[in-house]
């Protein structure tokens, strides 16, 4: 199966044109094509959500979509979030709450809970609750991100 | 005054990059010319190869080669021994069995790997995979513990008379003479299954030969790099310093990390040996379930002897231990168990039998607790029984049984996992479990919230475990500390980092040595090249072990700077203080000169130094302790059981911990809500489904559930209790595991709590709301049978 798409695919607002295999998943072509890595992949199942990235602004799984189904439509991956010298206030209060331990799951969490918040600037605890139960955390029994998530808030209110 | 660091809630270093996706995982890896690997694994857990074509995958574009055992010709080893039986108990049976790279004959387990494809990219490898055509001869399969020692059993190695691995006898004082004199014997028998580690990052491996240098690098998401190196290096017969192997980031470790020479471990490097192309495999999920060890199945047989009044006089467990189809771990995780079956109490009699059998199942090796948990189950599930049997309060009979805080060092006699003594060195159970009891409020919910619940119709149960956990053991680490010129803080050591923290307590260790903020003090963990000994992260040993050694360098190094800057600033010694990176006098803070200059002074370009003098100022230190620390804790619980759905809602959790002197509060309590996330998954949502064909039945994240933030408790309080290590100097104990052990036993004693007076008694784990049901119908029709 050698057919190949001209891709064309707005990634952190930088435009990209590629030929790729219609079968290329989307976490694949971020990871590998563009070497944007910080988009992790735990299982290919949709479940564990840590392939979580913004598709016109909204949570998708990337590895559940193939990269040609991103044609012509813009992609936030978590290095368009912040940087290490610029984080933004999500990323800093999960430094300040310690809701990190292995990082792996983080990426994922960071592009849901910047929709999320986005959308609920002020949200009560069963919403954040509610907002991370899609993605699976293995090491930081999701209390510290619960708090990081509060505390984003906070900061954003202020 | 100097500032301290140790202790203090300090953020991470490491974050910022994981924050913004600029953090090194293995699959980020890419080097030009490199190739993917997919492997071809068995569907059956017990076949013979009869034959293996690949000519058809040969022919696909894109692939590049592929091998079978056939083609590795005398290359072709199994795994060495990992951990050898203990030299320590007398009279053990081990018959070692390990694992291949490839199969050449019979397959022991399903997912074993048969052949590997090497292709252009992933996609391309995994069609040919599929172009692969294998002939079984399918032979009967064996997973069940008892049928597997049954005499006409099918045999994992048809080598061995039997499908026993292993048997070891361990005991302390005279259970016998102690049966004879109780007032009460029980006997239960108890079933705990299997669960899986499943880190969020699956394994992975590249393996790179350079044939112009004859240098071989591996990025691996390995807990033990050295060994790693050590043992690839000899299995492909090149010097150690041939060899480079690199852990970087790894996303979560919990134990099947640290399992080593896995086949694709094993496979890749000598692969790219002979292809000199550098080599990727990246495991997916549903391989990690069958291609990555995971732990827990034993089946017990349990005696407690009594006193009337609730004293403990022996305990006796003769146990099955599942190993799966290889033992390479030796007898870690059953001596784990016993080391725990006596929990936190004085028990002076005790017999412990443990047969480990060999089944057609993935290999067995420890995962968070690492057998710990199987021994605090049993201990805490026969008190609950007794004090039952007995009519005597739950914490009147720990309380009765606990080993007094004047009785340390306290010897156990039996053999732990580090080959020694079983010995606690310090702590003090009734303080931890009062606090703990103060914490849940237990006597105000005993006496008032729950009898108002219950006659409102409420299943509530509440429930309370104490529990020692061993940890911080040998053989050794060992750090190098080295300042630089520009005041920055250099340390390497040979340990990994799974997400524990390390680049940050670590680093409080040195700055508080030191003097130097904890920003600027830089951690290398996980690479071969950067250190050269060590043994790797398991058994809770970081903070002990590593901490010590970073403690011991960088302890050398400031009498190294003293030394130095006293003929600098022409001071004694003893009126010299290190704070924010200078040397200064005590009371002349203007006299002062920083740690960056003397270090340069330290290395001169020209002129002569004073014999014995070391360059720089740098030190390497080494730790190994006799034994390990005993860490202790007690979790308590309030839950409801939905009585429609068996579903269950945590109302409250705490948890006090004793793990000597804590280095960094905040990691410590990421470590306890990450082990109780995982205890709640093992009592109560997680459990390895194997069919009678040793096929997972739920090798998926769909169907092997994984706690989520609903499955938690609301909050998880945490409360601190420090009885400082008197084995090493900074007190501290091992944490990492200690979340998880309690959790079972914890749930089971909830479970019973919540329907009381429907003669509920758990004598197994994992549970499921499914579960529960069928104990409790089983458990109502007894009820009914007896009246």
């Amino acid at each position: 199966m050698n057919n190949s798409f001209n891709l064309s695919i707005t990634v952190n607002g930088i435009q990209y044109e590629r030929e790729v295999e219609p079968r290329l998943l989307l976490s694949d072509f971020l990871r590998h094509d563009l070497g944007l890595t910080g988009t992790h992949v735990g299982c290919e199942h949709g479940v564990c959500g840590a392939c979580t990235i913004l598709f016109d602004d909204e949570p998708a799984r990337s590895c559940l979509m193939f990269a040609v189904t991103a044609h012509g439509h813009h992609v936030t991956t978590v290095e368009g979030l912040g940087s290490i010298d610029h984080l933004s206030p999500l990323q800093e209060s999960f430094r300040e709450a310690h809701g990190l331990q292995c990082g792996f799951c983080t990426p994922g969490f960071l592009t849901t809970l910047t929709a999320f918040l986005k959308e609920n600037p002020d949200p009560s605890e069963d919403e954040i609750r509610e907002a991370i139960s899609g993605n699976l955390c293995r090491c930081t029994g999701y209390q510290h991100i619960m708090d990081a998530v509060k505390l984003a808030a906070e900061k954003s209110g202020n | 005054m100097t500032k301290h660091f140790i202790g203090e809630r300090i953020k991470r270093n490491e974050d910022p990059r994981l924050l913004t996706g600029q953090a090194l995982f293995v699959d980020d890896v890419e080097i030009p010319g490199m190739l993917h690997a997919a492997f071809k694994r068995s569907d059956y857990a017990h076949a013979r190869i009869l034959s293996i074509d690949v000519s058809t995958a040969r022919e696909r574009p894109g692939v590049v080669a592929i091998f079978t055992a056939q083609d590795m010709g005398e290359d072709w080893m199994p795994g060495p021994p990992l951990v050898s039986p203990p030299p320590t108990v007398k009279d053990v049976t081990f018959h070692s069995r390990r694992q291949a790279p490839l199969v050449k004959d019979i397959v022991r387990h399903a997912g074993e790997t048969v052949a590997v494809v090497i292709a252009e990219n992933r996609y391309i490898a995994e069609d040919a995979v599929e172009d692969i055509l294998v002939e079984y001869e399918p032979l009967p399969v064996v997973t069940d513990l008892e049928q597997a020692l049954a005499p006409d059993s099918p045999k994992v190695h048809d080598d061995l008379d039997s499908n026993l691995a292993a048997h070891m006898y361990q005991q302390k004082g005279d259970y016998e003479s102690a049966k004879a004199r109780a007032d009460t014997i029980i006997k239960r028998r108890f079933y705990i299954d299997r669960g899986a580690a499943v880190a969020m990052e699956n394994r992975g491996i590249i393996a790179n030969w350079d044939e112009k240098s004859k240098q071989l690098t591996m990025w691996d998401t390995t807990q033990a790099p050295i060994p790693i190196r050590n043992g690839t290096a000899a299995r492909l017969g090149l010097s150690d310093s041939q060899v480079r192997v690199i852990a970087p980031f790894v996303g979560g470790g919990f134990g099947p990390k640290i399992m080593m020479f896995y086949p694709e471990e094993m496979l890749l490097p000598w692969a790219s040996k002979k292809l000199c192309r550098p080599i990727k495999w990246i495991e997916d999920r549903r391989e990690n379930f069958y291609a990555t060890t995971s732990e827990r199945q034993q089946l017990h047989d349990v005696e407690m002897a009594l006193t009337r009044d609730g004293h403990i006089l022996g305990l006796k467990d003769d146990f099955l231990h599942d190993t799966g189809a290889f033992d390479p771990y030796g007898l870690t995780i059953p001596l784990n168990t016993q080391s725990h079956l006596m929990g936190s109490y004085v028990i002076e009699n005790f017999s412990s039998n443990c047969t480990a059998v060999f089944t057609n199942k993935p290999i067995v090796t420890p995962v968070r607790g690492a057998g710990r948990q199987q021994g605090i189950f049993i201990i805490e599930r026969m008190l609950d029984i007794a004090c039952k049997e007995l009519g005597i309060d739950p914490l009147e009979i720990r309380r009765k049984n606990f080993i007094p805080p004047d009785a340390f060092p306290y010897h156990n006699v039996i053999i732990d996992q580090a080959f020694s003594e079983l010995i606690f060195d310090s702590g003090n159970y009734k303080a931890v479990f009062k606090k703990t009891l103060q914490m849940i409020d237990y006597e105000r919910f005993v006496k008032e919230e729950q009898p108002r619940l219950r006659s409102k119709g409420k299943l509530v149960g509440i429930a309370i475990v104490p529990f020692i956990e061993t940890t911080g053991v040998g053989p050794y680490e060992g750090a190098r500390v080295q300042i630089e010129t520009s005041g920055k803080v250099n340390v390497s050591t040979g340990y990994g980092t799974q997400g524990q923290g390390h680049f940050t307590s670590f680093a409080q260790i040195v700055s508080e040595q030191l003097g130097v903020a904890v920003k600027d003090v830089h951690i290398i963990t996980g690479d071969t090249a950067e250190f050269h000994w060590g043994t790797g992260s398991f058994a809770s040993r970081g903070a002990v072990v590593v901490g010590n050694a970073v403690h011991a360098a960088a302890s050398s190094v400031r009498k190294k700077v003293l030394k130095q800057a006293s003929k600098v600033l022409a001071t004694p010694e003893d009126e010299l203080e290190l704070e924010d990176g200078l040397v200064r006098v005590a009371d002349i803070p203007a006299k002062s000169i920083s740690l960056g200059e003397l270090a340069a002074l330290a290395n001169p370009l020209r002129g002569a130094v004073e014999p014995g003098t070391e360059p720089g100022l740098e030190a390497t230190d080494y730790f190994g302790p006799q034994s390990g620390t005993t860490a202790s804790g007690c979790h308590a619980m309030i839950l409801e059981v939905d009585p429609e759905t068996m579903m269950v809602d945590i109302k409250r959790y705490a948890v006090v911990e004793d793990c000597g002197k804590v280095l960094n509060p905040l990691i410590v309590e990421g470590q306890v809500h990450g082990g109780v996330s995982m205890g709640l998954g093992n009592a109560f949502y997680e459990k390895l489904q194997f069919d009678e064909n040793g096929q997972i039945l739920n090798a998926s994240l769909a169907d092997y559930l994984i706690v989520t933030s609903f499955e938690m408790p609301p909050h998880i309080e945490t409360g601190h209790f420090e009885t400082l290590s008197p084995l090493n100097k900074l007190g501290t104990k091992g944490v990492g595991e200690a979340g998880a052990i309690p959790v079972p036993a914890l749930f089971a004693q909830a479970l019973e709590n919540a329907f009381q007076g429907r003669d509920l008694e758990i004598l197994e784990t994992p549970l499921s709301p499914n579960r529960l049901f069928e104990l409790l119908q089983e458990s109502r029709t007894t009820k009914e049978k007896s009246q």
